[in-house]
């Protein structure tokens, strides 16, 4: 049985879990399913299901400000959204198909891999040198947002196309196998191959992320991985952190952001490890 | 002509009334969901009871509205999650009717291919 002790406990997690998902992009599920899973002992079932709810949280929590702050490129999130909601729900059937040791060890090497691609762009804070795609250039995969950071009007247009288009079909396809949006692959593939702003990566994975879990979420509701008792406290602390995690983010530096979070994540790998090889 | 060049310009770089159609179509779906997943956990807190048996609950849409009518807690929370989960598809059919309305043809297709990927995953996930 769920305590009122164990609701408040993953309430206060869920509130730091939004605030990190929104200034990141990243949707909170990488902070939840750890958090229930290593440090709660949840079933791994019912730590996807509470993920789920915590990116859609996020995401919904997050954009309303970022989209206000026009931070957020909505046609940069909708043309790569084809990509991820197709993605999706081949990974959410494949979820069925793979036991819970095997999504420990998948998840280890995401993180893994996420952590090497974040030390790698630790210092960059705007992108530059960038060529123009001939497709960013006909579907105007392009904008601009006020810096409050650097106070200055960002202007930016979209590089590779292709290899953004096709990361993220695998972040899809991940996505739908392990129930969270996988930001850190979006943003990678807005920030390395499409060379967009750090900021404008992270806003536009945060409005994504909830799109592609959306696709799956109807999958997790039918399968009984979405336990009101767990959800709940999960959905309304993710809310209210993603609301703060908005504020902060404005005020930040991208650089700053990546080493804060860099340790965390590398630590979050190498337990999910340790969990996969003792099964 | 040229003025008017000029203003679908700067428009796309900033598209207001995209923006603000998800933007709204947002915040209406997080407050009346957070309200109703708080409405229902509060009920289970104070009832002390779930309205199902120990470690079940309801797990389609049927079973979550004839628990609403019956105010159980775990219902209740249910269906302010669900609504939670759908807000990101309120979102893309904003969006696609913004987007045409605004006449950009390519970004309302794009829109629609999305909300329809949701609703073929919506499905093949109540089909299980």
């Amino acid at each position: 049985m769920v305590t009122i002790t164990l609701i408040l406990f993953i309430f206060v997690a869920s509130v730091v879990a939004g605030c990190v998902g929104a200034l990141l992009g990243l949707g909170g599920g990488i902070i939840i399913i750890p958090f229930l899973t290593l440090g709660l002992g949840i079933d791994i079932r019912y730590a996807i299901g509470a993920s789920v709810v915590s990116v859609i949280a996020t995401s919904s929590g997050a954009a309303a400000a970022y989209i206000r702050d026009r931070i957020t490129n909505i046609r940069i999130g909708m043309f790569l959204e084809m990509a991820t909601t197709t993605g999706a729900i081949i990974g959410a059937f494949l979820a069925g198909l793979i036991n819970p040791r095997v999504l420990y060890f998948i998840f280890a090497m995401v993180l893994g891999y996420s952590t090497i691609a974040l030390f790698q762009r630790r210092h960059v804070e705007l992108p530059e040198g960038v060529v123009p795609h001939p497709i960013a250039t006909k579907l105007q995969l392009a904008g601009s947002y006020y810096d409050q950071v650097l106070q200055q009007q960002v202007n930016y247009i979209s590089a590779g196309v292709y290899a953004g288009f096709g990361t993220m079909f695998i972040a899809g396809i991940i996505s739908g196998l392990l129930g969270i949006g996988n930001g850190v692959f979006k943003v990678m593939a807005m920030d390395m191959f499409m060379k967009l702003p750090m900021k404008v990566s992270t806003a536009t994975s945060n409005f994504m992320i909830g799109v592609t879990a959306a696709a799956s979420a109807g999958i997790y509701f039918a399968r009984g991985y979405i336990n009101p008792a767990i959800a709940a406290p999960v959905a309304l602390g993710v809310v209210l952190g993603a609301i703060l995690g908005t504020r902060l983010m404005v005020r930040l530096q991208n650089a700053t952001l990546r080493k804060i979070f860099l340790p965390f994540l590398l630590y979050v790998a190498l337990q999910m490890l340790i969990k996969g090889i003792q099964g | 002509m040229g003025l008017f060049k000029g203003q679908a310009q700067k428009s796309s770089a900033q598209p207001f009334m995209v923006e603000d159609l998800i933007s709204l179509a947002l915040r209406i779906g997080v407050i009346v969901s957070s309200i109703i997943t708080a409405s229902g956990l509060l009920l289970l807190i104070i009832t002390g009871q779930s309205g199902y048996p120990p470690d079940t609950f309801p797990t389609s849409l049927n079973h979550v509205l004839t628990g609403i009518f019956q105010l159980k807690p775990f219902a209740v929370i249910e269906a302010g999650l669900l609504i939670l989960l759908a807000t990101p598809i309120f979102w893309v059919a904003a969006s696609s009717i913004a987007f045409l309305l605004r006449r950009d043809y390519s970004y309302t297709l794009i829109s629609l291919y999305v909300m329809l990927m949701l609703l073929l995953s919506l499905f093949l996930g109540k089909a299980e």
